[in-house]
């Protein structure tokens, strides 16, 4: 398929010969396979079936074509789950996360060493802890009568996770995830020339300017990368199951939670293999506009 | 180049088709001379946690007898039990894949309900096909009514471990406080709603009526059916589902009521952990009237090994029989109504030892095993000669054998029903949720028709 044929020093620039290149890269292409291609392919076939856990169809699956992703796309409880995805990407993710971290990065950059690396090591261990571990503890604080949050509050009858499920998610998710955009921020900024910040100092840039004139336009690769990874994370990420359940009646139903729930407790897996799909979609064009950005910078 | 790629999709895709679905089938006799033997007994069930008496019965108990029982035959039997300790739907959930995937324990407990969609989907034989001959003189003590819980389309697919009644427990203490009977008994909706009112005045939860999809089948068979055969007409009546009929909308309308008046936790309907929430509220006091089988006065507020134990159990929890929505309004012009269901053994199709697993299913089933599994305690157990026997020491499961069962009635075992049973969940949590019953009524219509096809709604 290559329109032109390079000189073969080009094209094996190791010299270890086409077939042991091949055979070095096999074990990968084929762990490859079968846990990332064959799953995925798998999905896109149960996708076009009326397969289900149990009943009938579990054992005589019939072949529907698109009238699943049809089905999903009129479906309010889909639509509904693509907007409260969309919120939670939005606030806790490109939003909070972003600023969080970048804040955090910004501000510890003068700080003592002590504070850096306690205040670092505080917000890592949020990142690192077990997800099904988190959720317990911050079950302890926003659970009614005995939760911490309410008891602090003067509150005590207030159920955060039910009463306000969405807003407790995203606060939860911007404390999960900004390690990750913090150190990224953090090794970012390191790059940019202490000499420039030196003279935006001496011209009596305020911090704001400084960040925006001098710090931003070295940066914004790293902050394109950083939403784009974060937003794709948050889109995917299930941790909301184990807070929420996406209940009360589906207030906080993203969309993993939605095809899990689909797929495992309604036994569905033909439809909510279907919304996986729509799910793909949706992530691929949310990396192909960042992607644009990106080469547009360039 | 393209066209063997497209060959490769294609032979790719056949492949798939291929694994879906499953056809299964083995020889009933196979091992059945084995000298070792291996068993697994599934349930939901664990040491220390939910149904704990059972999982200590399996464990220290059944295990240990029936190895002993095999070695004086000279088998070397490993009987292993896998513990669970979690929500019923999740555990269907598991059992469902388990048995998907060709794995899954010999022996599981499954609730009846499920019988019908796992036999449609293949996942369980009828016994007769499973082990082959099935005599046992276990069958004569097992009533028909209670045999029909293992049963689907005619065929016995497993033993049934017992049943259960619905009646309406109330905390006596909160009821001497408020003014009320000791010995109530609730002869209307209205006077269920005007208790609740008096209640209300003391600063407590006056009624607990399951509500909303985080409590599953509980908000179901604790909420709407008892409610329901209350207005004179079960859910699947005729061949045919109740659609937004006027029976739905008076269900819909007395939630409308508890929840909306005040006399009902809304909150707790969504959270969660709502309905465990709900049983210890129950025993520290809080709750006033709440309905539930007697699976609450046998596991949940029971002094020594409940999940929200009450000390003061038999003097301070009373129970009373679930009204119709008015005198002789209930289902066959009863004017008091019930809902029943229950426990079924099954045979994994997959087992490697069909025969054994039959064996060891009848142990489970014998009168010794079963007397033992109540552990000096009281339950509607599958077998007469052991409910004739242990009843009678216990005032609350000789109400149920004597008053309840008699009124009762049981959930179609059809593989709709968990369809419309979860579009009658999502009914009640909209109407707690603050929607008017008329809507939330039409909203359930079209859920069900989606789920079971227009011809077959009422």
């Amino acid at each position: 398929m290559a329109s032109s044929v390079p000189d073969s020093s080009g094209l094996d620039s190791s010299g270890l010969g086409v077939r042991r290149a091949v055979g070095f890269v096999a074990p990968a292409l084929v762990l490859i396979g079968i846990f990332l291609v064959f799953p995925a392919l798998w999905t896109l076939y149960i996708g076009i079936t009326n397969y289900q856990l149990t009943g009938p169809a579990a054992a005589n699956p019939r072949v529907v074509g698109l009238d699943n992703v049809l089905e999903a796309v009129q479906d309010p409880l889909f639509t509904n789950s693509v907007w409260l995805t969309a919120l939670f990407v939005l606030f806790s993710a490109v939003i909070g996360q972003n600023v969080l971290g970048f804040a955090l990065a910004w501000l510890l950059r003068s700080a003592s060493q002590w504070l850096r690396r306690t205040v670092e090591g505080l917000v890592l261990l949020s990142w690192i802890l077990p997800s099904t571990v988190v959720a317990f503890l911050w079950f302890a604080v926003l659970s009614r009568d005995t939760g911490t949050l309410g008891l602090l509050l003067g509150s005590p009858e207030t159920s955060w996770l039910v009463q306000y499920p969405m807003i407790s998610l995203i606060i939860f998710n911007i404390w999960r995830g900004t390690a990750f955009s913090m150190l990224l921020y953090t090794s970012a900024l390191a790059a940019v020339p202490p000499s420039q910040l030196e003279t935006a100092r001496l011209v009596g840039a305020s911090g704001w300017q400084t960040v925006r004139d001098v710090v931003f336009p070295h940066i914004r690769g790293h902050v394109l990368t950083n939403t784009l990874l974060i937003s794709l994370w948050t889109a995917n990420d299930f941790t909301p199951f184990l807070l929420t359940s996406g209940g009360p009646n589906h207030q906080s139903e993203v969309l993993p939670v939605l095809i899990y729930r689909q797929a495992l407790e309604s036994g569905q897996l033909g439809y909510a293999s279907a919304m996986s799909l729509l799910l793909l979609i949706g992530n691929l064009a949310v990396a192909l506009v960042y992607l644009r950005l990106l080469r547009r910078r360039a | 180049m393209r066209r063997t790629k497209m060959f490769g999709l294609l032979a790719v895709c056949g492949l798939l088709a291929g694994c879906l679905g499953q056809t299964q089938g083995g020889d009933q006799a196979r091992n059945a001379d084995a000298k070792e033997i291996t068993l697994t007994i599934v349930a939901n069930a664990a040491l220390g946690g939910k149904n704990a008496r059972g999982a200590n019965w399996l464990q220290n108990w059944v295990i240990p007898k029936f190895t002993e029982q095999q070695k004086a035959k000279g088998v070397t039997a490993t009987i292993k039990f896998e513990q669970n300790g979690t929500g019923d739907e999740d555990f269907k959930t598991k059992v469902a894949l388990d048995l998907k995937t060709g794995g899954g324990g010999d022996i599981i407990e499954i609730d009846g309900i499920w019988l019908g969609e796992f036999a449609q989907a293949g996942q369980i034989k009828p016994l007769d096909d499973v082990v082959g001959k099935t005599d046992w003189d276990g069958w004569n003590q097992i009533p028909k009514a209670v045999q029909g819980l293992g049963e689907f389309d005619g065929k016995r697919y497993g033993v049934p471990m017992g049943t259960d009644g619905r009646v309406l427990f109330f905390n006596k203490k909160l009821f001497a406080q408020a003014g009320l009977p000791a010995d109530w008994q609730p002869k209307s909706w209205q006077d269920v709603l005007d208790a609740g009112a008096k209640l209300k005045a003391l600063g407590v939860t006056p009624i607990q009526l399951n509500a909303g999809t985080a409590m599953g089948e509980a908000t179901t068979m604790q909420g709407v059916l008892p409610a329901l055969v209350g207005t004179g007409k079960p859910i699947y009546d005729n061949g045919k589902w109740q659609g937004d009929s006027s029976n739905v909308k008076d269900v819909l309308g007395l939630y409308q009521k508890i929840y909306g008046g005040g006399l009902g936790d809304p909150v707790l309907q969504q959270e969660a952990n709502g309905r465990q929430r709900s049983f210890t509220l129950f025993s520290e006091n809080k709750i006033g009237i709440l309905l539930e089988s007697d699976y609450f006065w046998r596991s949940v507020v029971e002094p020594k090994n409940g999940v929200a134990k009450m000390a003061d159990r038999d003097a301070a929890v009373g129970w009373a029989l679930v009204p119709a929505k008015t005198s002789g309004a209930g289902v066959g012009g009863q004017d008091f109504v019930s809902m029943s269901g229950g426990g079924v053994r099954v045979i994994n199709p997959n087992t490697q030892y069909p025969k054994q697993a039959w064996e060891f299913m009848q142990f489970l089933n014998s009168a010794e095993a079963v007397k033992e599994s109540l552990a000096g305690t009281a339950q509607l157990t599958q077998r007469q000669d052991v409910n004739d026997q242990v009843l009678s020491g216990d005032p609350m499961l000789s109400f149920i054998a004597e008053k309840v069962l008699p009124i009762t009635r049981y959930r179609p075992g059809l593989a709709n029903y968990p369809k419309v049973s979860a579009a009658l969940q999502q009914a009640t949590a909209d109407v707690v949720s603050g929607k008017s019953p008329d809507d939330v009524a039409r909203a359930y219509r079209e859920a069900v028709v989606k789920a079971v096809g227009e011809e077959n709604v009422g």
